[in-house]
């Protein structure tokens, strides 16, 4: 029987591994998923029959419950709220880790009469006990801080507090001392319950120490790295109940969100430390580079419409911008008319744009725009120079050429979209207003670049009209 | 102990794998990737199922409860967020 469980698992820890290699493609990257969800329901049918004879009150309902809330988000969620429901879901599973060590804790050591964890569970479970906590509830609150920024219900810049880095390092500290006391030293259940729930508190005051100095186009590296953790925290949990297929699963979770983080992080050309607490783009920061703009043109939307008229190959910037003002499907129907008239449409799409890794390529894949046309930064670069025209829509830090050029910018040495290489660049923008970095971009002021000042739905389709008028 | 090295191991190793099967995933499906590893942290879900087991109304238990609410929550939601993603993603014509 035993063995048979330990099979099974077996089974489903390989089809979260074959489902995860199917999403290596577009067209298999669907059934990759489904076979990924058939893993996990083969993983939770075990564990139910193996349990054998018990009261199933408590997993019906929860089971119940839990499909129908997950259910209920998953198909009301709008594609530009994407981002903040992930770090939800993030935390919640970050969450759910933390909790079952608690509940472990409790049932293992606190209602039976052992003096210490270690004894209870075996020194390996008490210490993992205790890094599952403290993983699982960095993951929750850092998971529901990012959501408060993201939905805006936080501010978006970074807050800092006084003093920030000695706060974090007490709290940092504290925390390692309360899991070092509930795992090695807590004997008796007052010190254990104090150690447990000291340790759980303090966890959740460092996911929040640990996020809300981080800026909102700094999210993409955050949620990443959430991911990374509660697939840590799943594994953790997987030490503490002997589980290898969890063990399994959650590192693969664990190592997803790792090159996630180390992607985004090379794209932005900085550090993870620098991201975590560099407290970059807020307001200290962004002065130095600021100045007047001169010479910028502007132009109306009669005169973007001739001018993408005439051109033969067009490539559209999509950035954080285009998803605030839900312009994608106007994006997409102009991207069609001027491809009726025969004219190369792709998009160019910057690994760091929007605010979570691939965010634009799902909000364009919502609007039916076929994803070849979707080009990535180093394929598209070269490709410029050779471009008539490039429409730049609510991107700026991303391709500001200063990142080239400008040795003292902050942001020299980050990867940019060369736009400025093209021979006419339209930038929509609602404003000449600096971007999350707060500095000026050069590209405004370039010979080649006029500005349409008009917000990015608004624009696209007034030189739809345009284009059908003339 | 033994046990526990040998979950070690089983660790490592995973890790390695799943840099080599992610590393491969090309940047326009990162969105649901991540959300579809997220679904799959949700297999605590199973961790879960045990404290739940004992449907007493002590803390154990509650808290068990609890702990499937919120993975079941991360598991379904995630699962289906992603279908509706993957769903989205058409070549051209």
């Amino acid at each position: 029987m035993n063995s048979l469980v330990v099979v099974l698992n077996l089974v489903a820890a390989s089809l979260f591994i074959i489902g995860l290699k199917m999403q290596q493609r577009v067209p298999t990257a669907r059934k990759g998923n489904l076979l990924s969800a058939v893993g996990m329901l083969l993983a939770v049918v075990v564990t139910l029959v193996g349990l054998g004879k018990v009261d199933w009150t408590f997993i019906l309902a929860g089971l119940v419950i839990g499909s129908a809330i997950g259910l209920f988000f998953a198909y009301r969620v709008k594609m530009t709220a994407m981002p903040q429901m992930i770090a939800v879901f993030n935390g919640l599973g970050g969450g759910a880790s933390a909790v079952v060590a608690l509940s472990l804790v409790y049932h293992d050591v606190l209602e039976r009469s052992v003096p210490d964890i270690g004894t209870a569970m075996g020194m390996d479970a008490a210490i993992t006990v205790a890094l599952s906590i403290l993983i699982g509830g960095v993951t929750l609150t850092g998971s529901l801080v990012a959501f408060g920024k993201l939905q805006e219900l936080l501010p978006g810049n970074p807050t800092l507090l006084p003093g920030r880095h000695g706060i974090l390092a007490v709290v940092g500290l504290g925390t390692l001392a309360a899991g070092t006391w509930l795992a090695g030293f807590a004997s008796g259940h007052g010190q254990i319950q104090a150690a447990l729930w000291v340790l759980t508190g303090l966890s959740l005051v460092l996911g929040v120490l640990l996020v809300i100095p981080i800026g909102g186009a700094d999210m993409p590296v955050v949620i990443s790295l959430l991911n990374s953790y509660s697939g840590l925290a799943a594994a953790m949990t997987g030490f503490v109940i002997r589980n290898q297929m969890l063990i399994i699963t959650g590192s693969l979770v664990g190592a997803a969100g790792i090159i996630l983080t180390r992607i985004m992080c090379k794209a932005m050309n900085r550090s993870l430390a620098n991201v975590m607490f560099g407290g970059f783009g807020a307001a200290d920061t962004s002065t130095g580079t600021q100045g007047e703009y001169q010479n910028v043109k502007s132009s109306g939307l009669d005169e973007a419409a001739v001018i993408l008229e005439g051109a033969q190959s067009v490539i559209f910037v999509p950035g954080y911008g285009m998803a605030v003002a839900q312009a994608q499907h106007a994006l997409r129907d102009l991207a069609e008319a001027l491809q009726r008239r025969g004219i190369q449409v792709r998009y160019a799409i910057h690994p760091v744009a929007g605010r979570m890794p691939g965010h634009m390529n799902v909000l364009l894949a919502e609007a039916n725009v076929p994803y070849e046309q979707l080009v990535e930064m180093d394929q598209i670069n070269p490709e410029f120079r050779n471009t008539d025209v490039v429409v730049v829509l609510g991107a700026n830090d991303v391709v500001n050429p200063a990142a080239n050029r400008d040795q003292k910018s902050p942001i020299y040495g980050m990867p940019i979209l060369n736009v400025h290489e093209a021979r006419t660049v339209l930038v929509v923008k609602r404003s000449l207003g600096s971007g999350f970095a707060g500095i000026k971009n050069e590209l405004f002021e370039a010979p080649n670049t006029l500005m349409v000042f008009s917000d990015a739905k608004a624009a696209l389709n007034g030189i739809l009209e345009e284009l059908k008028g003339s | 102990m033994e046990a526990f090295l040998a979950g070690l191991t089983v660790f490592v190793l995973a890790v390695f794998l799943g840099f080599e099967v992610i590393s491969k995933v090309p940047p326009t499906l990162h969105t649901p990737l991540m959300s579809g590893a997220n679904a799959i942290s949700g297999v605590t879900l199973v961790g879960a199922l045990y404290t739940a087991a004992s449907a007493q109304a002590d803390v154990a238990g509650l808290l068990g409860l609890l702990a499937v609410v919120l993975a079941t929550v991360n598991v379904v939601g995630g699962y289906a967020v992603t279908d509706r993603m993957m769903k989205m993603f058409r070549k051209g014509k």
